[in-house]
């Protein structure tokens, strides 16, 4: 079942200068997505237009079957509990003056989700792999590793079918970015999850398709494991010669 | 790596002893204030003495020229003065965060227009508003001066919080608590107030001392609260013709002032202090 | 012949912290070292105590030997002979290491010109203004005469980064410290200015101190390497031997990371 479609987008100022350029594709639902692209590829825009807080300037982006309008109250508050985000910076990402609690239950009294909240709190607190103790404490006393998790536990408190990550890992060291990466990889067996990154290493490692963007257009997609076999286009082909990679020892000429 | 820039302890007993300072100058004349409410030593208008008198053990700093006890009247101005720092801070407060918030989410052009408008009100001098502000109503009283001075300090509020709040608004938990469905007002309330007002505490306190001094200038001028209210700016205009023959009248007055004003100067730099000491620790 | 850096004991303290711990190396004319460690590591700490660069609030024990030179304790003053001539760095993020205000060709000139200064062959006029079209020619960037008259934030973060191993080179340094020098930058971009340090490196014969989380890179970068932890070396040894048995469980946590993601590139997952 196809969970989102994205059918010829285009967004921005003036023909000559697109921020997306008649983008499509579609991912289905319990897939896992990788979305690739560097600086100025228009890959933060895309995920703006997925996540409703803009509106295509051309195009049409439907969230199961439905189109999804920010301008369409009703249907805003049931995407809302459906899609929710994991941002980059796991400093900007959690308010400094609330506690842990009150940040990952924010979904839940915005969207006025019935049930018992501390509870729910402290699930999605144990589905991150951190302490139940943690919901009293401050975003200043943990580690950056630690409030991406805490990021990722308000992401799904209120059990949303489509996971969304910008840059998620790309802030973390080495050692942290792959738990992170082995915590999403475990979510992604309960929900969609789409991850936006100029990564591809991390994408190879955690999604089965990939979608890469190089100026505004979608250059590339397809299976993950086939797309790094055998890159078709050009950038592709660069963008995978370019990754430093520990098997070749000596890449000097 | 934020560790890095911790203050060593020394810096932070020097930040405590502003503060104190601070608090014991503004509380010394808030209980002087409260005081006055039950208390006075004189009745403030009764000729209790000879005119022009220096000090006694009577009278602690002289008399006016028409024998009135000075300090009586010193203790009144303090709750005259707070009373309208208070007041003008809350208004210029109210009117001002409100602009401010407003401006911050407001679509480009209203954004460009208000911070305009601001930056045009903020060229003109705090006090030449307040004038024009008290004369525009009937007559002068405490009312008109404290809210003609909350109307002047407002557009500096307004500014300020237009750039902190704009600030705050471009972190990620806003997309984050849009993406989860909270309403603006109500971002306003959780995220954007709570994490811009140590900032703006410590800017109130300021414009506070700038209320303080604004005010005794208008009395001054006689554009401030009327008798019998005794201000220091009128003890201090009354005193100027006989400032040679009787300095004190002059001096204990301005002495009230500038302790007061330095004093909630010294607890805004204290308070700053301590906030960004708290910054660097998280 | 002496080498060109050497640290024995190197240690950096906040108030409350010891940041970098006890840390030695040497490093010789035309060597390639790597400094590895993830964040809070102390190996940018390390580059700036090199240097005497380091923030008032922290401090400095034990000997680092700048072309003969003892750097701890140093003025500030004598040190200023040393920085550009002896030594010169790259930095993570060009924009902060580039004046917005001035126009590219003058930032680059300014080294260069005190360079020649120094040298006793003063430039001026239009034989620098030649040197810097020759320099900026040799980082690749294109169009050098437009750039010139740029300011920073008119070019792409891959520009302004050759523009400031450019400033770095001017000064025809015999080290080059390069902190995290494509950390900002896109993984193409990233290939290229790898490649150009690479060249100019071997081209002017200089030592290089790469300072990097990123194993792979560090690995396709130099010959030597110290993995670095809180502060604390807990290995070192030419690359091959240290990335294919590494002694300390530290290293090898770090390696296997990486291997992770190499794998799942080649499509063995």
């Amino acid at each position: 079942m196809t969970l989102i479609s994205v059918d010829r987008v285009s967004f921005g100022y003036t023909a000559e200068r697109r921020i997306l350029d008649d983008v499509s594709f579609a991912m289905e639902s319990g897939d896992t997505v990788g979305l690739v692209g560097e600086s100025g590829s228009g890959k933060t825009t895309l995920l703006r237009l997925l996540l409703g807080l803009a509106r295509p300037d051309s195009g049409t982006i439907t969230f199961d079957g439905a189109s999804l309008d920010p301008r369409n109250a009703a249907f805003m508050r049931q995407f809302r509990r459906q899609a929710q985000i994991v941002f980059q910076d796991p400093y900007s990402s959690l308010d400094p003056r609330q506690k842990i609690s009150s940040i990952i239950a924010e979904p839940l009294r915005s969207l006025r989700i019935p049930g018992d909240h501390r509870q729910m709190v402290a699930d999605a607190l144990s589905s991150v792999g951190l302490d139940a103790d943690a919901a009293g404490r401050y975003p200043h006393q943990f580690s950056g590793g630690q409030r991406q998790r805490i990021a990722i536990a308000r992401a799904i408190v209120a059990g949303p079918r489509l996971l969304l990550a910008d840059e998620a890992v790309s802030a973390l060291d080495l050692t942290t970015k792959i738990r992170i990466v082995e915590l999403l990889a475990s979510l992604g067996t309960r929900m969609s999850l789409l991850f936006v990154s100029h990564d591809i290493g991390v994408v190879a490692a955690l999604c089965r398709r990939i979608v890469i963007l190089e100026r505004s257009r979608i250059v590339e997609s397809g299976d993950t494991a086939e797309v790094l076999a055998r890159p078709q286009h050009p950038y592709t082909q660069r963008l995978l010669a370019s990754v430093p990679r520990l098997s070749l020892k000596d890449t000097r000429s | 790596m934020s560790d890095v820039a911790a203050s060593p302890n020394r810096r932070r007993g020097i930040v405590s002893l502003t503060l104190m300072a601070g608090i014991m100058l503004v509380g010394l004349h808030i209980a002087i204030g409260l005081l006055t409410l039950v208390w006075l030593p004189y009745e403030p208008n009764a000729f209790t003495g000879g005119r022009l008198e220096g000090a006694s053990l009577a009278h602690w700093v002289g008399t006016d020229r028409l024998g009135r006890d000075l300090f009586t009247q010193l203790m009144i101005g303090s709750r005259i003065a707070l009373t309208v720092g208070l007041g003008a801070v809350a208004i210029g407060a109210t009117i001002g965060v409100s602009i401010g918030i407003l401006a911050a989410f407001a679509s480009r052009w209203l954004d460009d227009a208000l911070a305009a408008t601001l930056d045009i009100l903020i060229a003109f001098p705090t006090l030449l508003i307040a004038m024009l502000v008290v004369a525009a109503s009937d007559t002068a009283s405490l009312g008109s001066a404290i809210v003609a001075l909350g109307i002047a300090l407002s557009a500096i509020v307004a500014r300020l919080t237009r750039i902190l709040a704009k600030r705050v608004l471009v972190m990620d938990y806003i997309t984050a608590a849009r993406t989860s469905g909270s309403s603006w007002p109500k971002i306003v309330a959780i995220h954007v107030l709570p994490n811009i007002w140590p900032t703006l505490s410590v800017n109130f306190a300021l414009q506070f001392g700038l209320a303080v001094i604004a005010e005794a200038s208008l009395s001054y001028l006689g554009l401030g609260a009327p008798p019998p209210n005794a201000s220091w700016g009128r003890m201090l205009q009354e005193a100027q013709g006989t400032v040679y023959t009787a300095p004190l009248g002059a001096i204990a007055p301005g002495i009230a002032l500038v302790s007061l004003a330095i004093g909630v100067n010294l607890l805004a730099d204290g308070l700053r202090a301590r906030i960004d000491a708290a910054r660097t620790l998280s | 012949m002496s080498p060109l850096l050497e640290i024995t004991g190197l240690s950096v303290r906040s108030a409350t912290k010891v940041l970098v711990d006890t840390l030695s190396l040497t490093l010789q004319r035309g060597e390639r070292l790597g400094l590895i460690g993830e964040s809070g590591s102390g190996k940018s700490l390390t580059a700036l105590a090199a240097t005497g660069l380091l923030a008032p609030g922290l401090r400095a024990s034990g000997s680092v030997k700048l072309a003969g030179r003892e750097v701890v304790g140093a003025a500030d003053r004598d040190l200023d002979q040393l920085r550009g001539k002896a030594v010169a760095i790259v930095f993570q993020e060009p924009l902060t290491a580039l004046d917005p205000l001035m126009r590219v060709g003058r930032q680059i000139r300014e080294p260069l010109r005190r360079r020649a200064r120094r040298d006793g062959r003063p430039l001026s006029g239009q034989a620098l203004d030649a040197a810097v079209l020759a320099i900026m020619v040799d980082v690749a960037l294109p169009d050098p005469v437009r750039i010139a008259r740029a300011y920073p934030h008119e070019l792409s973060g891959g520009q302004r980064q050759r523009v400031a191993i450019a400033m770095a080179i001017a000064c025809e340094p015999d080290l080059l410290i390069a902190d995290e020098p494509t950390t900002a930058l896109d993984v193409t971009t990233q290939a290229e200015i790898m490649a150009l340090l690479d060249r100019l490196v071997r081209d002017r014969n200089m030592a290089l101190l790469f300072i990097s989380h990123d194993l792979p890179l560090v690995a396709s970068a130099v010959e030597q390497v110290i993995v670095l932890r809180q502060g604390v070396a807990v290995e070192s040894g030419p690359v091959a031997r240290v990335f294919s048995e590494p002694a300390h469980d530290y290293t090898r946590s770090l390696l296997s990371a990486a291997r992770r993601f190499d794998a799942a590139l080649e499509g063995r997952q």
